[in-house]
């Protein structure tokens, strides 16, 4: 073992506690945000007891739920139905990795990141499925059946939708997708992808399970579904989990067609100017809270959908809409029209 | 002592991908032989991203681990099947078993030893920078040398998917569907009567 091997592998610990501890914290505060944006958006006034104006209550909550007894059942698969939360906190954490938050502030900048994202969240569908599976309990059970059925679907429009993005930036690597956005508001892919954007992120609402599609929870036909056998930390896990999957797919939606880390008054007279000072992580981050705002509004706003609905809406709207917009942003980038594929 | 990372790592995933391959046959729950087989897949996965080929090692897991394997779980975990009727002609298959294995062992071991293992150039394989991206070289070749072979690949695809959808399909009878844009299209007015002003003779009063 020489030094030069363990500095390095040092070094990328260190960038990995850096980048999951804000997460975390995120995550635990992205919670406390949900209840207080709910709460206001319903006439409540949220959380608003434990610290100033409630601000401790996610910590509150999460001591109570390590310290709340893992129960298993008796007649349950030990140990999948342990490892299950392990595999979706996994997948959820391990898609981090490739994630760029600024000009070079990344962990991995691999050529293939978009696919290796895909992949490794394609591999959290697990988690659910073996949690309903080794639950033993019928609930559970239909939980995770619902779960992987509306996770493959989406994950097809969500596919789709990535190769019209890919075909406009010329690059799996994420960095060169937000770095061929550069121009400032107008010329992000918002535009030109308009369709793919809406489908993406639609689909981004789906693969996180939350509402309007949380047929795989509906508390109100199937009690919690893949995890209602689950207490303690073990839920606290997969709760976990959902939030990090909301924050990257929040995030990703931001670097793929909102420019990432790029300012939107770039090229404009005299705002340009002003906003130069902003570093980039900064607008990235101002996109992901807008775009996980958009997750909590949808959630006290939108009734839950129908099964058939959501299947409906995945195989029959989604697919083809993006199978048709790919052929228009290959006409686009052939010809070189408009101000993004010049 | 100076460790070779890559040989270890190559021997991780061989002995996790044998392993997985052991345990889907000999796991009584076909369950757990499943989520086995989607062990051995990521380990093949790794192998390959060994070999330099990220995109078949990501497409590895994002078709077969991602897609295939979730379908085979599905299916597996609604049957709930009980393999002891399956393992009971374990002894009566086994010379057959044994005859399949040794053909195949005997192939490969053809195939090595008539193979000059110093013209493959071994060492020049793995030699490429770490920009080099060998999704833009297989999108080359499939789209430029191979378009034919590739466009006819996604033909008979195409075939398998409209031959298993017409050997379920069951025809018009007995279906139920939904219309869906009369479902948008209804208003309030359609569903609901609201009555204004009860009378004192009706009966809708309490």
């Amino acid at each position: 073992m020489d030094l030069e091997l363990i500095k390095t592998i040092g070094w990328i610990l260190v960038k990995i506690v850096a980048i999951i501890v804000p997460v975390i914290l995120t995550i635990v505060y992205l919670m406390y945000f949900e209840r207080k944006v709910i709460g206001f958006m319903q006439a409540r006034v949220g959380p608003n007891r434990v610290g100033y104006r409630g601000l401790l209550q996610p910590w509150a909550d999460g001591i109570k739920l390590l310290f709340k007894e893992v129960l298993v059942p008796s007649s349950s698969n030990k140990y999948l139905f342990i490892v299950a939360p392990m595999i979706t906190m996994a997948a959820a954490m391990a898609a981090w990795a490739v994630v760029p938050f600024g000009t070079g502030l990344v962990l991995a900048n691999i050529n293939a990141g978009v696919l290796y994202i895909l992949a490794v969240m394609s591999l959290g569908v697990y988690g659910v499925i073996i949690a309903g599976w080794a639950s033993n309990s019928k609930y559970a059970f239909l939980g995770a059946l619902r779960c992987s059925a509306q996770m493959i679907s989406y994950e097809i429009a969500m596919g789709f939708a990535l190769v019209g993005v890919l075909m406009a930036a010329g690059s799996l690597n994420l960095t060169e997708i937000v770095m061929a956005q550069q121009g400032g508001f107008w010329h992000w892919y918002w535009i030109p992808l308009l369709p793919l954007f809406v489908v993406h992120w639609v689909s981004s609402v789906a693969e996180t399970n939350r509402a309007p599609f949380d047929i795989a929870e509906g508390e109100s036909e199937i009690v919690a579904g893949f995890h209602v056998e689950y207490s303690g930390m073990a839920f606290a896990v997969f709760f976990l989990a959902e939030y990090a999957n909301m924050i990257l797919l929040a995030l990703l939606a931001a670097i793929f067609y909102m420019g990432g880390w790029l300012s939107p008054f770039e090229g404009i007279p005299y705002l340009g100017q002003w906003f130069a000072f902003v570093p980039g992580p900064i607008w990235l981050i101002l996109k992901t809270c807008l775009f996980l705002f958009l997750y909590l509004w949808f959630r006290a706003t939108f009734p839950r959908f129908r099964y058939d609905q959501v299947m409906r809406l995945g195989w029959k709207v989604y697919i083809p809409v993006t199978l048709v917009w790919i052929v228009v942003v290959a006409l686009l980038v052939q010809f070189k029209i408009g101000p993004w594929f010049s | 002592m100076e460790i070779d990372w890559l040989k270890f790592f190559f021997y991780c995933y061989a002995a996790l991908a044998l392993f997985g391959a052991t345990m889907v046959i000999f796991s009584r729950n076909s369950v757990r032989a499943v989520l086995f087989l989607v062990l051995t897949f990521v380990a093949s996965a790794g192998l390959w991203m060994l070999l330099q080929a990220e995109f078949l090692a990501l497409i590895l897991i994002l078709v077969y681990v991602g897609a295939v394997m979730v379908l085979f779980l599905f299916v597996v975990m609604m049957l709930n099947m009980n393999l002891s009727p399956l393992k009971e002609g374990f002894v009566r298959y086994l010379p057959l078993g044994i005859l399949i294995a040794a053909t195949i062992v005997a192939q490969l071991v053809w195939v090595y030893k008539n193979t000059d293992m110093a013209a493959l150039h071994l060492g020049e394989l793995a030699q490429k920078p770490a920009d080099y991206s060998n999704i833009t070289e297989l999108g080359l070749a499939l789209y430029t040398d191979y378009l034919y072979p590739f466009e006819i690949a996604g033909v008979i695809l195409l075939v398998a998917i409209i031959a298993a959808i017409a050997l379920t399909f069951r025809g018009p009878q007995n279906r139920r569907s939904q219309n869906i844009a009369v479902q948008v299209a209804t208003r309030k007015d359609d569903r609901l009567r609201v009555i204004k002003d009860v009378g004192p003779d009706s009966d809708l009063k309490a």
